[in-house]
């Protein structure tokens, strides 16, 4: 068993308030790990300060053997451990393939060449294509991103995601919102992607990561509560006071 | 797909095309020297454009770059004695110089703060202009000689400099064109459209930025320099803020983030100031009553608009 995400006593206080506090989290290798909670528990900025948009005020992440507490979100994002974002996040004006070619374009490093024409990417479109029929979209290629539906907007920013050829994943609330088709549709696409890399999913509610995840880790503010597999945690008699507790909150 | 030929698409083509023949022949029909303005402030307010359109970023301050590089110009003309070419050069290259300095420092502000702290340099600029001891104060450098292009061919004549106007400005506008459909370009729509993404995709985006905002510092400096070879002046009006504020209307009237807006734009505001010009006072009024018409009626711009209508990007 190798741990690709380590975090020790990560710690992020705002004036006072410590949004999250002296986390330890584990991440193993080739796992869908989920970490759940209540609203306001601090997963989101767990999640904020695991890819480097927010900097914390204590305690080190360690990835793939490497320490990154310091670094920079593009930086952290070009050794492989990429996120998604609660809100879906794409390039509204840009049509379906652009989405997933300026990902692709990642691979030659950085796009400083102004003077170039750019049919000079054409040689990704189809590599672009294959990410595009992967999660379902292949009708809508040269659609705008803006006119998707929102199901159809996190499909396409997962196939952009998995253009990177990501060693792990940091899902944001990838259900967030989602009809019940949608749901079993990304389910089951995480499931096959889980094959190739490390998952790490923030979620709001443990139905929906119960048969999806290796390992749990439940989140009340800013704690770690319980951890384990979804028989273990969900029997957690602090885990159902913290639900529905918050519930009547 | 739209049919594109070596990265333009067919219909693009096709108008710059026209554009170029209906240019050729325009110094036979009207004042030359007119038809210079109005294709050096096109050029600036594409420059703008590659900047506010593409990048999403606002500079309230581009009359710096604009202005800055007509002084460096109408000086290496006027004292170095430079050919027009290279005193055009000489403008172009002091504007990316300008643009780096202080570009560097205002991609770190965002929004509204971008602004100011783009408009608090261009008033430095326009400071230095008025007080530096061989800017000519309140006069500006005036009587700029027009020189031998390559130190051949004299451009005393309209005609022959405004073909060497033509050359540039137009060669500029596709420079342009091309920026923003390159691979760079592609990238730069991508952070424009969604920051956090794009960094998420592991783009350094302050790079980027600083890149378009050097890009378009340079384009506008070059449409400063020309100007000055044309009017053989160098004057405070082309660094002062209103000429900041000018440009910002003429991309937005034209219609922003499209390419050919940036060019109406500047065409409509150079032919009002000119044949407005009997007006006085009252061409800032008829002025202000057109762009909030504009404003009201196109909020797209009227090439946006068209656009729009047409379902094609323009």
């Amino acid at each position: 068993m190798t741990i690709v995400l380590e975090a020790r006593g990560l710690t992020k206080e705002f004036k006072g308030f410590f949004a999250v506090n002296k986390v330890d989290l584990r991440v193993e290798k080739g796992s869908i790990h989920a970490l759940i909670g209540p609203n306001g528990a601090g997963k989101t900025t767990c999640f904020n300060l695991l890819t480097k948009f927010l900097q914390p005020t204590s305690g080190t992440i360690i990835y793939d053997g490497r320490d990154i507490t310091r670094m920079a979100p593009a930086e952290v994002a070009r050794l492989g451990l990429v996120r998604s974002f609660q809100i879906s996040a794409v390039f509204p004006e840009l049509s379906v393939l652009q989405n997933v070619r300026v990902a692709l374009q990642r691979k030659r490093g950085e796009s400083y060449d102004f003077w170039r024409s750019e049919t000079f990417l054409r040689r990704y479109d189809d590599e672009a294509r294959h990410h595009i029929a992967e999660v379902g979209l292949s009708e809508f290629v040269d659609h705008r991103a803006a006119e998707l539906s929102y199901g159809r907007k996190r499909a396409l920013e997962i196939a952009a995601t998995l253009a990177l050829d990501p060693t792990m994943l940091l899902l944001d609330e990838p259900m967030a919102g989602m009809t019940q088709a949608d749901v079993e549709r990304i389910s089951a696409l995480i499931r096959r992607v889980a094959k190739k890399c490390t998952i790490l999913m923030v979620e709001h509610n443990l139905s929906v990561v119960a048969n999806l995840s290796d390992r749990i880790t439940v989140l009340a503010r800013g704690e770690i509560l319980a951890e384990g597999d979804y028989e273990t945690v969900s029997k957690s008699p602090q885990v159902i006071d913290a639900y529905i507790g918050a519930g009547h909150a | 797909m739209v049919p594109e030929t070596a990265g333009m698409t067919r219909l693009h083509l096709a108008i710059f095309a026209v554009l170029l023949a209906f240019l050729i022949i325009l110094p036979f029909f009207v004042y030359p020297v007119f038809a210079m303005k109005v294709m050096c402030f096109a050029l600036f307010a594409a420059a703008f454009n590659l900047l506010l359109g593409f990048g999403g970023l606002l500079s309230f301050g581009h009359a710096a770059y604009f202005g800055g590089a007509s002084y460096v110009a109408a000086h290496a003309a006027k004292v170095w004695g430079l050919t027009p070419e290279l005193a055009v050069l000489c403008g172009t290259a002091a504007a990316a110089f300008l643009g780096l300095v202080i570009g560097s420092l205002a991609i770190r502000r965002q929004g509204i703060y971008f602004a100011m702290v783009t408009l608090a340099f261009a008033q430095m600029v326009y400071f230095l202009a008025l007080q530096l001891p061989f800017t000519g104060g309140e006069d500006g450098l005036q009587s700029v000689p027009r020189g031998d292009l390559f130190g051949v061919f004299s451009l005393q004549d309209s005609i022959p400099l405004y073909f060497f106007v033509l050359t540039i400005t137009f060669s500029g506008i596709l420079f342009l064109y091309r920026i923003v459909h390159s691979p760079f370009g592609q990238v730069l729509k991508a952070i424009r459209e969604n920051e956090p993404r794009a960094i998420s995709l592991g783009y350094d985006v302050n790079r980027y930025k600083l890149m378009v905002f050097v890009l378009s510092a340079t384009f506008a400096g070059l449409a400063g320099a020309v100007k000055s070879q044309v009017f053989q002046l160098a004057s405070l009006t082309d660094v002062h803020w209103a000429m900041s504020g000018e440009v910002v209307l003429m991309t937005l009237l034209g219609g922003m983030g499209t390419i050919f807006g940036p060019l109406a734009g500047a065409a409509i505001v150079v032919t009002m100031q000119n044949y407005l010009a009997t007006f006085g006072a009252w061409v800032t009024v008829i002025q202000g009553v057109i762009f909030v018409l504009g404003v009201l009626l196109f909020r797209k711009g009227l090439i946006g608009v068209l656009a729009q209508w047409l379902k094609r990007p323009l």
